[in-house]
């Protein structure tokens, strides 16, 4: 068994006024090169366990572990940090900043992650060569983030995830935005690169006919515990 | 990267981003322009006379003998006869002593009998004399020197005549005695520039038919018939005196202050110049608050821009999150946009200052005689471009806080 990258154990979460809502998971792993599928509809609390992945938010108990580190313990200024170095982050849609360049895109996350800055060595050239593996038009780091297709867009995405090689990818639903033949062409080439940086993969996605692809398929229901408290 | 990125942000939102700018630009181009002819309005006013110990006239405010006799603002409410001029140059303080003569006009410009000696005494701008650029100082009595803005706008040049009207703005001129532009001054930007300036004999003679403001029926006395008459004027509107030592002047101008003959004042031009500050400083400072409130009011038309912004940026502030900003980082982001809008603006209102300037320099001199002069930005007008970027970056706290909140709620996940 290799290493794991991400490991939540014994969380609570209690969101914040008087809902009475809270989230509670007592085990959820991902080792190192793993690819994972999240599965749950929504309001299953998906969304807020990304947010306590990446750190934005904190559990009132537990521990979340990412690449050895548990980052329950840093300030919120180091897990912001942290999450620049360690975590590539894919959304739904409308992941690029419309006003910025394709490279301006890619080169984001470097920004705030030195490391990860100096493990892509050429930042320029590795854009540029992750782009061309992802199938994207010669030339496209210079054009404009809003000139790209949707699907272009999220392969831009992918590539701004990728650089750097962080050890773990956490994407919310990235193919949901896209036809079936566009999400096909997206994951092979996701895969692709997934493995070729040894990076895991943990996709949320309400889609179950996507977890054949999959190391793993979790359920939502069978990792987090939505209580529904009495006031 | 940030730096750039923030740049490319208000070029994706040319259109509002670029309204701001130019409401901020011309608030301070509006500010800066007051300023500018407070300034301006100030030294010229102060420039326009120097060397020139006391003011005498006949008694009325100080303020008002100022603004007649070296401003040829208002109008002489008395005269001083030729006796008590003639007491004060007889005073051992004087040094020397100049007498004014006004009330004729010639077009819309005014007419000043005075002597030669004016030339020798009257001083401007730290003690500058006055030249001429062209021809020679008056010798005949019917000689004109001419202001340059009288040459500029009447288009004459020496040797050409002209026609002296009798009182402001009138319409029975001394046709009988044509007077002759003999020189023309150098500009000085003073009141002398819209002078034309003849011999006190002169201001006598061409009222030699005329009695109580109307010529006398069927009298023309005939030009040579005139130069032989003796033309001392019985009256002067003032006088410009000069002290021996400046430790006398006060003696002087009490003692004509007290001249027990005719009641007369005599002022420091200085003095008289602090007090009309005091008079036109409320409206000067009125002025520069409104000027002010309207930077203010392009400032906070700023901030209301970026407020509405906020709603259709919260995707870009997740995005921002998401790749490891920290809320710090967006709010630094939004005040240094700001701040970029506020620079541009203020720049941009400077640039349109001194456009303005060029265009209203010759209009501000003929019409009020007012010269702006075109100088690089002094220390006060980067001072205040300085204050409007800190200002706008004050203002656009506001909503950056509130960016900060937002982003620290939203994290990576927009609640749409």
């Amino acid at each position: 068994m290799t290493a794991t990258v991400l490991q939540l154990s014994d969380i609570s979460y209690r969101w914040m006024g008087n809902t009475g809502f809270s989230l509670g998971v007592t085990d959820l792993s991902v080792a190192k090169g793993e690819s994972v599928l999240l599965l749950g509809e929504s309001g299953s609390g998906k969304s807020t366990l990304l947010s306590l992945i990446c750190g934005t938010i904190l559990p009132s108990g537990g521990t979340v572990h990412i690449a050895g580190q548990d980052i329950t313990t840093l300030s919120a200024g180091r897990r912001d940090k942290f999450r620049a170095e360690k975590i590539g982050v894919i959304f739904q849609q409308f992941n690029l900043l419309p006003f910025g360049t394709v490279c301006d895109n890619i080169l984001l996350p470097l920004r705030f992650a030195p490391e990860r800055r100096k493990r892509a060595q050429d930042p320029i050239a590795q854009a540029a060569h992750l782009c061309t593996a992802l199938g994207l038009p010669k030339g496209v780091l210079t054009s404009k983030a809003t000139a790209l297709s949707v699907g272009q867009q999220q392969r831009v995405a992918v590539a701004r995830a990728l650089i750097g090689q962080p050890p773990i990818i956490i994407a919310d639903e990235p193919t949901s935005a896209l036809d079936a033949n566009s999400q096909a062409a997206f994951l092979d080439l996701l895969f692709a690169q997934t493995a070729e940086n040894d990076t895991a993969l943990l996709m949320v996605s309400h889609d179950p006919r996507l977890g054949e692809r999959f190391d793993r398929v979790i359920q939502m229901e069978d990792v987090a515990q939505i209580q529904r408290g009495t006031t | 990267m940030i730096f750039q990125l923030a740049i490319a942000s208000l070029f994706a939102r040319a259109l509002t981003v670029g309204m701001t700018i130019l409401a901020i630009a011309l608030s301070v181009a509006l500010f800066l322009g007051v300023e500018k002819v407070r300034t301006g309005a100030k030294a010229s006013f102060a420039d326009t006379i120097s060397g020139t110990d006391l003011i005498v006239g006949a008694r009325s405010g100080s303020v008002q003998l100022l603004l007649y006799s070296v401003f040829r603002i208002g109008n002489a409410t008395n005269n001083v006869t030729w006796q008590s001029y003639q007491d004060i140059a007889a005073r051992p303080e004087v040094d020397w002593i100049v007498p004014i003569s006004l009330g004729d006009s010639h077009r819309q410009f005014r007419v000043m009998g005075t002597r030669k000696a004016f030339f020798d005494h009257y001083k401007y701008r730290q003690g500058r004399s006055l030249e001429v650029s062209d021809g020679l100082i008056m010798d005949d009595l019917f000689d004109t020197v001419v202001g340059a803005n009288v040459a500029a706008t009447l288009n004459y040049s020496v040797g050409d005549p002209i026609v002296v009207a009798h009182g402001l703005a009138s319409f029975s001129q001394h046709k009988d005695q044509p007077f002759r532009v003999s020189g023309i001054l150098k500009k000085t930007g003073t009141p002398v520039d819209r002078t034309v300036i003849v011999s006190m004999e002169a201001v006598e003679a061409i009222h030699v038919d005329w009695q109580g403001g109307a010529q006398v029926q069927g009298q023309a006395t005939p030009v040579d018939e005139i130069r032989q008459m003796n033309l001392q004027p019985s009256a002067i509107t003032a006088a410009l005196v000069g002290v021996k030592s400046p430790l006398q002047t006060f003696r002087l101008q009490r003692a004509i202050n007290e001249y027990s003959q005719e009641p007369l004042l005599a002022v420091l031009p200085g003095v008289a110049l602090q007090e009309l500050w005091g008079i036109v400083g409320i409206a000067e400072t009125a002025l520069l608050v409104v000027s002010f409130m309207v930077v203010v009011t392009a400032l906070i038309g700023m901030m209301a821009t970026i407020f509405s912004s906020l709603n259709e940026r919260r995707r870009e502030m997740a995005i921002f999150r998401a790749m490891g900003a920290r809320p710090m980082t967006i709010l630094s982001m939004l005040v240094l946009e700001a701040m970029l809008m506020a620079a541009l603006g203020a720049l941009l209102g400077m640039a349109l200052l001194y456009v303005g300037l060029v265009i209203a320099q010759p209009i501000l001199d003929i019409a009020f005689g007012l010269w702006l002069p075109i100088d690089p930005p002094n220390m006060r007008e980067v001072w205040v471009v300085l204050a409007v970027i800190a200002a706008g970056a004050i203002v656009s706290m506001v909503p950056a806080l509130r960016a900060y909140r937002l982003s620290v709620a939203d994290g990576m996940m927009v609640k749409t």
